[in-house]
């Protein structure tokens, strides 16, 4: 047993309403940058759809992923090592700018400098790749709640797999919302398919990155990454993907998208798996074996052989302790109601997804029945096949028993959770009925629906106190974001810079959770001057005052007035 | 005159380039890439890109048997001057027509396709220039002198002079003796070997030959950038 751990994420569909504000929040962190316009680390699609880059989910058309050989062996579905190395010069299967959409502003400067005028003036969208006026004809979420989907919804490589009889009805239906980031896999195929090994993933907490300064634009891990999250920069020639926002979690922050989320439905904690296991896992022979075989890979933080394992491997006490309160550990493997996004591409993906019951929960209210009733939603959720067979291609490699177990714990804990809040006699033969207890069933209630932040948030910091301390000191390092670091384009393209700032996320961390800026740890060094009042020197720009009341460093001033 | 420009010359361009090279990957290793246009088009680029680089790789070949194996040895292998020379114009057409192919497409592409042009530096435009009167002057060498004209057995003169470059002995009587034409690529490619660090054509040295024998998945360890990082140049600790 070689116990790692790994950072990760679960995402309760029912409660995405589809409002964007985790793109809108990634983007203005990650992506708003000249040659990035068209990415988005973390999108939301609407499903059924086509999804972002348009029908990525078809891998018979972007061989994304891993495929298990008649030998029982995993292959890239792009093909092995040479045929990869023979396709640098141009990728068959990589995504044009087309397929994801063409990025635009707006020439707002006619609207502004417009002289009075008959006519109103118009803001005509400009390309953002050409400069050149365009017609907008596709946007990362074009087909936002089933917009033109009579159109564009039967081309969704999902609902294909449903086959024909879907096609008519399916937009009456259901109805939900697919947020996506990069899915931090166990076996990521985009790290396999990197030719200059520029791509890894990291040995603490499983968070798979991009080395800025060893990739080389190869663009192989464009067309491994069988959910098309790495993306590659137009502009520095460089891939760049979803980084699970690695500054903020070091700093026990969790990630923009979920810090942002409206609805409170992501979740992030610790899984410890089993690294030697991995490998046999994604290679079992049945695709509906997948998601077991991806939960037997991770491991119980309670066991003892695993905590002795895992203190043998170097893995710390607090992050042992985390991993024993994770959040998604509960979701995934106690409760067992989270599942992976699309298992068969056998990456071993580490988001997962509470799979929604309001599309069943809808249709039963709008035929007039009680949908909070378990037997209603039970039987609904056998009689609408097609929201559980769909749900089934996406987290189940279309197996619909785990969705369904799924739907019937959520409906159980439905309808148990309405006689205690209406004070009814508890009926326990509903949480029997689907394999628990009416407490595991409060607790489960607990954990989906009033979860505090520190309940839904388990990360433990890095330990790389020294090394923060360092950069701390560093502090007018250029590769700040906006820094000289950062500059613009050279005559040899984009010169050097890091995209992501590297300003240290525990000071940031510190700063908003006291009450001032001056309120910093003694002896860091560090003072914010820019918003320094004025009225009494900063603390931590002078060291403290001795116990003999001299004042340290022949400063007169109130050194110790905290207020 | 001739000391300049088959001494002084490959020796000041050769220098550029390995210097630069060391220059450009100690300081810009963020800017050390392909480059890569594919995802603005892809139609022409499927057919340009394998044409053109698959071509060249034929060139390198090629000038790595014209230029480094001497004429006694490949005679010593029993290998007759008719059988070399058939053998070598037969490749090098064949290799030559590719690159040239290719990188006429490649440069229609750039030049015709919007986004790309935007996307075209001003050395960009020079290294083009450059290789491209490069590629197209070495053939006119291998065909119309080598292929259809009397031909000019060039591993007797450039081959011997740039092999003496590398031992230091350089011979620029060799050289002066040379057809223009040749005397005229030499030092096209002497100037393109002088810009190269200071191109995209870096990328020439990063070709991923270790993927074939590397593990799929690279772990990394967060400790060489953290704890265990030195301090820059000038943020070294008080003391230390």
């Amino acid at each position: 047993m070689r116990v790692m751990a790994q950072l990760g994420m679960v995402m309760n569909l029912d409660k995405c309403i589809g409002c964007h504000t985790c793109s809108v929040t990634c983007k203005q962190a990650w992506t708003n940058r000249t040659g990035v316009e068209y990415v988005w680390f973390n999108n939301v699609e609407t499903r059924p759809g086509l999804g972002y880059p348009r029908t990525h989910e078809d891998q018979d058309r972007w061989q994304g992923g891993w495929v298990r050989t008649s030998r029982g062996r995993l292959r890239l579905r792009a093909g092995g090592r040479v045929r990869r190395l023979l396709q640098i010069f141009s990728n068959p299967r990589l995504p044009g700018m087309s397929d994801y959409y063409e990025p635009w502003t707006y020439d707002y400067d006619t609207l502004l400098n417009a002289p009075a005028q008959a006519d109103v003036p118009v803001a005509r969208p400009k390309s953002l790749i050409t400069g050149e006026p365009m017609q907008i004809r596709w946007s990362a979420n074009w087909d936002d709640d089933l917009g033109g989907a009579p159109e564009h919804a039967p081309g969704d490589p999902v609902l294909k797999k449903l086959g024909d009889r879907v096609k008519l009805e399916f937009e009456k239906t259901f109805m939900f919302h697919l947020p996506r980031i990069c899915e931090h896999c166990l076996n990521p195929a985009c790290v396999a398919s990197c030719p200059s090994g520029a791509m890894y993933k990291r040995a603490e907490d499983g968070i798979v990155l991009v080395d800025q300064d060893g990739c080389r634009g190869w663009r192989q891990c464009v067309t491994g990454c069988p959910y098309k999250k790495v993306y590659f920069n137009h502009r520095t020639g460089k891939a760049e993907k979803c980084t699970f926002c690695y500054p903020r979690v070091e700093a026990g922050q969790p990630t923009v998208c979920a810090e942002t989320c409206v609805g409170r439905l992501r979740y992030i904690g610790l899984f410890l798996y089993d690294a030697d296991r991995v490998l046999a896992a994604a290679s079992v022979e049945n695709e509906h074996d997948l998601l077991e075989a991806q939960r037997s890979v991770i491991l119980d933080p309670e066991d003892p052989q695993v905590i002795a394992a895992a203190r043998a491997a170097g893995i710390p006490e607090d992050w042992l302790d985390a991993a024993r309160r994770s959040p998604v550990y509960a979701l995934t493997n106690r409760y067992r109601i989270a599942l992976p996004l699309h298992p068969e591409y056998r990456t071993m993906p580490m988001v997962w997804y509470i799979p929604p019951l309001s599309p069943v929960v809808d249709v039963v209210r709008d035929t007039g029945f009680d949908g909070e009733d378990s037997s209603t939603l039970f039987h609904a959720i056998d009689a609408l096949r097609i929201p559980v067979e769909y749900l089934a291609e996406l987290f189940t490699a279309g197996d619909p028993e785990p969705v369904g177990r799924s739907l019937r714990i959520l409906a159980a804990m439905r309808s148990y959770m309405r006689q205690v809040n209406l004070g009814e006699e508890l009926d326990e033969s509903i949480a029997e009925s689907v394999g628990m207890t009416g407490e595991q069933l409060r607790e489960l209630h607990r954990l989906l629906a009033i979860a505090r932040y520190d309940e839904r948030y388990v990360i433990p910091a890095a330990h790389v106190e020294a090394g923060q301390s360092l950069e701390e000191l560093a502090g007018c390092s250029l590769d700040y974001s906006g820094g000289p670091g950062m500059g613009g384009i050279g005559p040899f393209g984009e010169v050097s810079g890091t995209p992501a700032s590297v300003e240290s996320f525990h000071l940031t961390k510190q700063r908003a959770e006291s009450d001032r800026y001056a309120d910093l740890p003694e002896g860091r060094g560090a003072v914010d001057l820019l918003t320094w009042s004025g009225e009494a020197p900063p603390e931590g720009l002078f060291p403290p005052r001795r116990d003999n009341g001299q004042p340290g460093n022949g400063q007169a001033g109130n050194g110790q007035g905290r207020s | 005159m001739n000391t300049v420009l088959w001494v002084v010359l490959p020796y000041i361009c050769l220098t550029s380039f390995v210097v630069g090279h060391f220059w450009r990957y100690r300081y810009d290793k963020f800017g050390w890439t392909t480059r890569s246009s594919q995802i603005y088009e892809n139609r022409l680029l499927a057919w340009a890109g394998p044409l053109f680089h698959f071509g060249i790789l034929g060139v390198l070949v090629g000038h790595a048997l014209g230029l480094l194996v001497p004429e006694s040895w490949t005679s010593a292998a029993g290998i007759s001057e008719d059988a070399y020379h058939a053998v070598s114009v037969s490749g090098g057409t064949l290799a030559g027509l590719m690159t040239v192919t290719g990188l006429v497409l490649l440069v229609y592409r750039r030049r015709m396709t919007p986004s790309i042009f935007r996307a075209t530096t001003v050395m960009d435009k020079a290294m083009y220039l450059l290789l491209g009167a490069v590629v197209a002057v070495g053939t006119y060498n291998t065909l119309v002198i080598n292929l259809l004209g009397a031909g000019h057995d060039y591993r007797a003169d450039v081959a011997v002079w740039f092999r003496s470059i590398f031992v230091f002995q350089p011979d620029a009587a060799l050289m002066a003796g040379a057809p223009i034409a040749f005397q005229l690529h030499a030092l096209l490619a002497l100037g393109l070997f002088a810009l190269w660090p200071f191109t995209r054509l870096v990328h020439v040295f990063s070709a991923p030959v270790g993927y074939l024998v590397r593990p799929y998945i690279v772990y990394r360890s967060r400790d060489p950038l953290g704890a265990a990082r030195a301090p820059r140049r000038g943020w070294e600790r008080v003391g230390s």
